[in-house]
């Protein structure tokens, strides 16, 4: 029983990470059809950038709830300028941006391990999360409430967003039907750029997030991009609940398979599960319905 | 867009004759000018090349962007290191075996690799055993475009992670290495060095002419079909399920073929080797070479593959940015690679009053046939 739920209250962190980290790229992937290799990337941006703004803002109580928003702005940006530069060359070779964003995170890797040292930085927990919750006998740590919750907050503001306001609304309209959308006068243009500037920027909040849970260097990109579109595959396209789902489902089962065996077995098991779920359900748990063969 | 091609069997003679001449090239004259530590990497990349045409075959033909061929790489190269491991080792179990107990005995899926029939049947079967599984439940669940590259991706990456963690069975990251022996030969023995790497390059021509075939066959024009208009190939009553299983499992089974030759070659074989990060490797030569054409991704993964060795250890960090700048140039400028620069060349001498080159389009990556 203890072991149950502390493998449950772990896993639901864990998810809560992949969610984060696959928030953004179910956004562009959802609405482009592009797959953002660099996304990965993103978020070691968001970590780099918590790094960062501690050697400004010593206190590390206050530098992290600073880190987050400048982690999005910064993680933005950069996604926004790969969208200018590059990705919008590219809308109708889909596989080939995948490759193209290979070739960016490759450089982003590259760049981040010349300027940072090698072997990592150390980013500092704030003291408001040293603490434990004590859920049932378990001492839950404060730090994997703290992903939870920051993940929760970041769907609310997502789905909301995409929900009341007239952006979302010319977002939605445009992952349904592109061509009508643009028909009836929205600048899908503009649109890509702002939904490719959220998404990078919330893989940027991602990366602040990871770099309280594990280490923080030029490698941790790579680490999530495979499960996060894993997770994003198994969810369905555009659909927020979808991914919320499996990246709740993918988070338990991995820390269970980590309990059972090792943790690099887990991974596999893990993976292994998603592509035996894709044989039974190709296009994920929830699906747009649309009229287009593909 | 219709374009005037030359005559197919003039085209087929021209190709033919390329393959005849690379095959002049490095059976004949490259053992006689190179020195022996030349002539080692190049069979290295040789394996590469024999994997990068297999990748020409599915990605360039069949459009499956086939991001994780270090899996089958992997399966062939293991099964040939397992075999020379236990060659070397003779009647005792393998050294890194016991490092870690003393009396460990040899892992059951050890045992049929004493055989060096089993050996070669396993690199041949394996993969396409394996492809063929993966393949048809995917196909024929029409898992395509960017899920199918990031499934195969997925695969290598966990398949590296496997290895890695199975320390005991596999070596885990220090992998397999220090093989004496190969099917008998002393490996130390520059003659036999001399005749695995023929053996390499062999095999390597063989392949291109087996996708030479297969490109002017039937199967190769429908093959073009399935990736330019699936549905269509669909509703003309073919199941293009059926058409990329058999290119994938052929891609399977030459990346299984680099992998095996790639062992004795080089002489160790670890999960580095396999991963993601040696699978978009592969990738990087055929989008450099020219995915569509013949000898494009031999060529290109041959030119990656001298850079990853020579300036990969000469100067890593400037390497890792040639790459990435590599492909994004390539890919955004010059999807069909390098191969289709003569043809570029030639089709603006031609029209030079009107307007540049168009956009690409992939029936246009058809424009560099061999």
């Amino acid at each position: 029983m203890d072991a149950l739920i502390s493998q449950l209250l772990n896993g639901s962190a864990q998810g809560a990470l992949l969610l984060l980290a696959a928030l953004g790229l179910s956004l562009t992937f959802g609405q482009m059809g592009v797959i953002n290799m660099a996304h990965g990337e993103f978020l070691m941006l968001g970590a780099f950038t918590a790094y960062l703004v501690q050697q400004v803002i010593a206190a590390s109580d206050l530098s992290i709830p600073v880190a987050l928003p400048v982690a999005f702005v910064v993680a933005g940006l950069f996604g926004l300028l790969l969208e200018v530069t590059i990705i919008r060359w590219m809308y109708r070779r889909p596989l080939d941006t995948l490759l193209v964003t290979v070739g960016v995170s490759l450089i982003l890797q590259q760049a981040a391990l010349q300027i940072f040292p090698s072997q990592g930085v150390p980013v500092e927990k704030p003291s408001w999360l040293d603490g434990q919750l004590n859920v049932l006998g378990y001492e839950w740590p404060l730090r994997q409430l703290f992903t939870i919750v920051l993940a929760s907050v970041c769907v609310a503001a997502l789905s909301a967003w995409l929900k009341y306001t007239s952006f979302g609304r010319r977002i939605r309209a445009t992952v349904h039907n592109r061509d009508l959308a643009e028909t009836t006068g929205i600048s899908t243009r503009t649109i890509d750029r702002l939904t490719f500037f959220v998404g990078s920027g919330l893989a940027g909040v991602a990366g602040v997030a990871a770099s309280l849970i594990g280490g923080t260097n030029s490698q941790m990109g790579a680490q999530y991009i495979i499960p996060a579109f894993l997770v994003v595959a198994a969810g369905g396209i555009g659909q927020l609940k979808g991914t919320i789902i499996a990246a709740w489902a993918v988070g338990v089962a991995l820390s269970c398979f980590a309990y059972w065996t090792t943790g690099s077995l887990a991974q596999v098991l893990a993976f292994i599960l998603v592509i035996v779920f894709l044989q039974v359900r190709p296009q994920g748990l929830f699906t747009v319905r649309t009229r287009s063969l593909a | 867009m219709t374009k005037l091609k030359p005559l197919p069997s003039l085209r087929g003679i021209a190709a033919l004759s390329g393959i005849a001449m690379f095959a002049v090239l490095l059976l004949a004259v490259a053992p006689a000018v190179l020195s022996d530590h030349w002539l080692n990497n190049l069979g290295k990349y040789c394996c590469w090349a024999i994997a990068a045409v297999g990748i020409g075959l599915a990605w360039g033909r069949g459009g499956m962007l086939v991001m994780g061929q270090g899996v089958f790489f992997a399966l062939g190269a293991y099964a040939m290191a397992m075999h020379l491991t236990l060659e070397t080792a003779g009647d005792r179990v393998p050294g890194f075996m016991v490092l870690y107990d003393p009396l460990a005995p040899l892992p059951a899926f050890w045992e049929p690799f004493r055989s060096a029939g089993f050996t070669l049947a396993a690199i041949v079967v394996l993969p396409v055993v394996a492809a063929g599984i993966l393949g048809y439940a995917l196909f024929k669940r029409r898992v395509k475009g960017a899920y199918f590259a990031i499934l195969t991706q997925a695969l290598a990456v966990a398949l590296a992670t496997l290895i890695s963690s199975t320390i005991r069975e596999t070596g885990g990251d220090t992998g397999l290495s220090d093989f004496k022996f190969f099917f008998g030969f002393v490996l130390n023995d520059p003659a036999n060095k001399v005749m695995v790497y023929l053996i390499a390059a062999a095999l390597l021509i063989v392949c291109l002419l087996a996708v030479w075939q297969f490109y002017r066959s039937r199967f190769g024009e429908l093959l073009v079909a399935t990736r330019d208009a699936e549905e269509r190939v669909r509703f003309l009553g073919y199941d293009p399920a059926n058409i990329k299983l058999v290119a994938f499992v052929v891609s399977a089974l030459m990346a299984s073929i680099g992998g095996a030759m790639f062992v004795p070659i080089v002489g160790i074989i670890t999960p580095a080797e396999i991963g993601a990060a040696a699978s978009i490797l592969m990738i990087a030569g055929v989008a450099f070479g020219g995915r569509a054409s013949l000898f494009g991704p031999a060529l290109g993964a041959m030119a990656v593959g001298w850079g990853q060795s020579s300036l990969g250890s000469t100067w890593p960090d400037g390497w890792t940015y040639i790459l990435g700048l590599l492909f994004v140039v390539v890919i955004l400028f010059l999807p069909s690679g390098l191969s289709s620069l003569p043809a570029r060349f030639a089709a603006i001498r031609r029209r030079p009053a009107e307007q540049p080159t168009p956009p690409i389009t992939a029936a246009e990556l058809e424009e560099v046939r061999a």
